[in-house]
């Protein structure tokens, strides 16, 4: 097992690309904390026990800095150390810039970009106190590398994601900690549902591999990233996307 | 289950460094490996270690600038084989030269190893994996071919060239199943960091000072991604390019 003795936190954990993610790294022998707002990581945190994995979920608002300390400390507290972490948490609502409310602009900020320096900032804290390295993840997107009309806070937060994770991996990078941005185009997940059968083919459409990707495609790159096979890579992407980027 | 069980796999330049790193990896990872190289005993030891190791191997003498070639291996691979499934685009050439004294032969040689040889394997195996419905391509580019360096016009063309042609070829044939990465490593101690090294009149121990993590990759490093990119791991990965690098081109 690629993951054994490894403890990974997976944030956004209950749903989705993280869900996929924390399944993952179970099955390759990792202890999993599964941080979320959503109360959905507790139930998914007691089937997976149930199946003789190792989780924990830990209620966590990645956008307040005492409940992200604390979800650092229960890691600690129950499994001894911290080896990885997958910033994923996040949302997209957006509007075309003159409709889109500060409010919502400073939500997807707050969340995707805020949320993601919050996190890796513990991280990091956590991981230079044990002396041991270890390796962030961050959830970035095609939108960190390339625009989209209308995507104007999501980019922008994706955008800073990209830089962030360089400029950490950089900055940590003798002290054995890495971190990369795992890039991914349009998944099929919660996260883009309700779109009607029109939307649908327009987002089909602009993957030249001509289909969404799935959920096991992102966490299995995540879990490229995350391993020792991926000693020297640092501050850089990942894309997932079936080549949309390429174009 | 091992982790490319069942693949057919074309290594060129597999003789040494990165190349043969890979072809033992992946035939420890289950593949048949068509190990190819200029020099034919370089290649036959590489495939006389994988099959002491109980693998699957095979050693083609090859100039992969040279298109009856490609059609020679690409044939008797299916012949031998059946089919081919992962193309690493591998061999190359480093010349480290100021501007002024790249000679119209040296780019010449380069550009038909670099670039050339790995436009001709694309053009030779990616139609045969587009029949099969499935196929990955890596070619080796570098960090050279994404950001500039003082004496490297020359590998720096023909490695930003690869970087395009990956992604041309990833677009054209992303509806076929068959998908096309490069790979950009950095420093890698092989023998082209020794050159560089004598080239640049650096050590290698200043040339890694250089590197954020404060050290120089090694071979196994550019392997493992290039397995991943190999496997179905990787299956929605296509016109990307992985930097291999130690946070080099982050900066």
């Amino acid at each position: 097992m690629r993951f054994a003795n490894k403890v990974a936190i997976v944030t956004g954990g209950a749903s989705g690309i993280g869900e996929t993610t924390v399944r993952l790294f179970a099955k390759e022998g990792a202890k999993v904390v599964i941080a979320d707002f959503s109360e959905r990581g507790q139930e998914l945190s007691e089937q997976l026990n149930g199946e003789g994995y190792d989780t924990l979920f830990v209620k966590t608002d990645v956008t307040k800095e005492d409940e992200v300390k604390q979800m650092m400390q229960a890691t600690v507290a129950k499994y001894g150390k911290l080896d990885i972490l997958f910033a994923n948490a996040g949302i997209a609502k957006d509007a075309p810039a003159d409709k889109l409310s500060l409010e919502d602009w400073q939500k997807t900020i707050d969340i995707n970009l805020t949320g993601v320096f919050l996190c890796d900032k513990y991280a990091i804290e956590q991981m230079l106190a044990q002396g041991t390295g270890g390796a962030i993840v961050n959830c970035g997107s095609i939108h960190s590398h390339a625009g989209k009309a209308g995507v104007t806070a999501y980019s922008s937060a994706k955008g800073g994601v990209k830089l962030l994770s360089q400029t950490l991996g950089i900055t940590y990078a003798k002290q054995g900690i890495r971190v990369n941005a795992v890039c991914p185009g349009y998944i099929d997940t919660p996260l883009i549902a309700g779109r009607d059968e029109a939307m649908n083919e327009h987002l089909i459409g602009l993957h030249p591999m001509g289909r969404l990707g799935k959920p096991e495609e992102v966490a299995k790159a995540v879990l490229f990233l995350a391993s020792e096979e991926a000693s020297f890579i640092t501050g850089t992407s990942l894309l997932v996307d079936g080549g949309y980027t390429a174009q | 289950m091992a982790r490319l069980e069942g693949k057919v796999a074309i290594i060129t330049g597999g003789g040494t460094g990165i190349g043969k790193a890979t072809a033992l990896r992946f035939a420890k990872e289950g593949a048949k490996v068509i190990v190819t190289d200029i020099n034919q005993e370089s290649a036959s030891k590489t495939v006389a270690e994988i099959q002491g190791a109980g693998g699957d191997a095979w050693a083609i003498a090859h100039d992969v600038t040279r298109e009856e070639q490609w059609e020679q291996v690409v044939a008797e691979t299916v012949q031998h084989y059946g089919k081919v499934d992962i193309l690493f685009n591998n061999a190359g050439i480093y010349i480290i030269k100021p501007l002024a004294e790249i000679t119209l032969e040296d780019w010449n040689r380069l550009m038909a190893i670099n670039v050339t040889g790995v436009f001709l394997g694309m053009k030779h195996t990616m139609p045969v994996m587009a029949k099969q419905k499935s196929g990955s391509v890596i070619n080796a580019s570098s960090i050279a071919g994404l950001i500039g360096a003082p004496g490297h016009v020359l590998y720096g063309a023909s490695k930003g060239a690869v970087r395009i042609m990956t992604k041309d070829a990833a677009i054209e044939y992303a509806s076929t199943g068959v998908r096309v990465n490069s790979i950009h490593p950095g420093y890698i101690d092989t023998g082209m960091v020794a050159y560089a090294s004598e080239a640049t009149k650096h050590t290698k121990e200043e040339l890694a000072q250089g590197v954020p993590t404060g050290r120089l990759g090694t071979v196994e490093d550019v392997s493992n991604i290039v397995l991943f990119l190999a496997s179905d791991e990787s299956s929605h990965v296509t016109g990307a390019e992985m930097v291999i690098d130690g946070g080099g081109t982050a900066q």
